[in-house]
């Protein structure tokens, strides 16, 4: 327990110590905001559908959390080779122990990220439509959360250097990112972009954000939450094994 | 004497390429060991199988009687690290990274402060302690390193290369602390060095590794006497060559060189 204690800690005060890298991971989720909301914004509008900032919100939120939630996973490759993690595969405590703490540490940082980026999204005027829903906001932001640490650590615990970054960068983060549903509505999508929303883990994190936020649902609620769920679990497990089998 | 290091044919395979080659050697309780050889003859390798971060391919690794490949966690319990290369956390503070190292090492808790406190000041950072690593120098952070591994009690203590890139003041002091440490607590000291001078200085056995083969072990005097030389540096070019060697370069080292770029 103390383990797991002290590692998640140690993820809490590196993330409060680094102000420079908390301010610039939110000019992202910021630019594509006012550039996206504002600019699709009229033609949304004229479609029929609402407010596209409204509806962007929930997809913004979820994409801070997807990039600090992998890159604090993904940081594992650094910290193998150079920083603390040799310390702490060398200490008597059980691998399992470390990979939790770490990855719980991780999920809280990257909730914090989300929760800070919704609360600047109020200064376009959003807020949820039903405050009662929030916790439930708050509970899909950290399964979103656990899951993409979990496969940061995974893919971490198999790489041995930083070459395989911009493969994952490209081929992974940015896909699941534009194909989960975080910019445009998914009713009415071409079928195979269909099957692929389908089959994106963080199309379901997104819409249970959109549900409990502002009340637009494609899955529904309990869809978004038994994938999320059962996926992180899955994730989680695989991360672990790989993370208890890393040779230095 | 009893033997706190017992390796045992060691054999470690990396794709085929044999990097440590059948390698038995002890090390006797309260000894000053150096494990000296030029680049990629299998230094680090053998540390790294020594202190469960690697498993042999083959062989048996015992310290302090206990088993490296089957009991680990006794293992990393007996002794104290210093990587080659920093593994404190830079976000951190002095007193964080011990009190960290505490933790993980389910130092009492009664104790905990004083045992930091009394390490701290034996390395003479004790006045820094509030400050975050990344403001520390090299050997101020190879300082606290040494503290950090001392905290839980070590039997052994590991040190890879632990004054390279260090000025001769610091060095010295360095040396200082471990030998203090070694004469008064009867630590083992098992470390790896380029240089010659420090090995022929502080050792009381020296081993030289090449081609993951362990070509001679033995005392100064001894080594000297079999090769016929008068230095350590003479018996170490006498047994393993003047040839430069061309060492594969890892993808660490490849991190190493570009690791300014990307660190924040």
């Amino acid at each position: 327990m103390s383990t797991i204690y002290i590692l998640w800690l140690r993820q809490i005060k590196r993330y409060l110590r680094s102000r420079s890298r908390l301010i610039g991971s939110l000019g992202q989720p910021l630019l594509f905001l006012v550039a996206l909301g504002f600019g699709f914004g009229p033609v949304y509008q004229k479609a029929g559908e609402g407010s596209y900032v409204l509806f962007l919100v929930p997809g913004i939120v979820a994409m801070s959390i997807l990039f600090t939630a992998m890159f604090s996973g993904i940081e594992i490759i650094w910290d193998r080779q150079f920083g603390f993690l040799k310390e702490t595969m060398v200490a008597p405590v059980p691998r399992l122990n470390i990979m939790i703490g770490r990855t719980l540490g991780g999920a809280t940082v990257a909730t914090i990220q989300g929760l800070v980026v919704l609360i600047l999204a109020s200064l376009f005027g959003f807020h949820p439509v039903n405050w009662v829903m929030l916790p439930l906001a708050i509970i899909a932001m950290l399964l979103i959360a656990l899951f993409f640490t979990g496969l940061g650590t995974a893919i971490a615990s198999l790489l041995s250097d930083m070459q395989g970054f911009q493969l994952i960068m490209n081929f992974l983060i940015m896909p699941i990112f534009f194909l989960s549903g975080a910019l445009f509505p998914l009713k009415g999508l071409p079928t195979i972009l269909n099957i692929v929303v389908n089959l994106n883990p963080l199309a379901y994190g997104v819409d249970a954000l959109r549900d409990s936020l502002i009340a637009q649902t494609y899955f529904g609620l309990g869809l978004d939450f038994t994938v999320m769920a059962l996926t992180s679990f899955i994730i989680l497990a695989i991360g672990s094994y790989l993370f208890t089998k890393i040779q230095i | 004497m009893s033997k706190i290091i017992e390796v045992k044919n060691i054999v470690k395979k990396f794709n085929g390429f044999t990097a440590v080659d059948n390698v038995s050697f002890d090390v006797e309780q309260g000894e000053i060991f150096a494990f000296l050889g030029p680049n990629g003859a299998g230094k680090t390798t053998t540390i790294k199988m020594l202190t469960t971060l690697l498993k042999p391919t083959s062989g048996d690794l015992n310290i302090d009687g206990q088993s490296s490949i089957t009991n680990q966690d006794a293992v990393r319990k007996s002794f104290g690290i210093v990587f080659q290369d920093p593994s404190l956390d830079d976000e951190l503070t002095a007193y964080e990274n011990m009190y960290f190292h505490s933790v993980l090492y389910k130092i009492p808790k009664a104790e905990r402060q004083k045992r930091i406190e009394d390490l701290l000041k034996f390395v003479e950072l004790w006045d820094r302690k509030k400050d975050l690593v990344k403001k520390f120098s090299g050997g101020m952070k190879r300082r606290l390193e040494i503290a950090r591994g001392l905290l839980h009690h070590p039997k052994v203590l590991f040190l890879d290369e632990p004054t390279l890139g260090l000025d001769p003041q610091t060095t010295n002091h360095i040396w200082t602390y471990i030998k203090n440490l070694n004469k008064n607590e009867g630590i083992t000291v098992f470390f790896t060095t380029h240089y010659m001078a420090e090995a022929e200085k502080v050792a009381d056995r020296i081993a030289i590794i090449d081609h993951g083969k362990i070509v001679i072990i033995g005392t100064l005097a001894e080594l000297k006497n079999k090769t016929n030389t008068n230095s350590l540096e003479d018996a170490f070019l006498a047994l393993t060559g003047k040839k430069l060697r061309d060492e594969e370069v890892s993808s660490e080292q490849i991190m190493r060189q570009r690791r300014g770029v990307f660190r924040h």
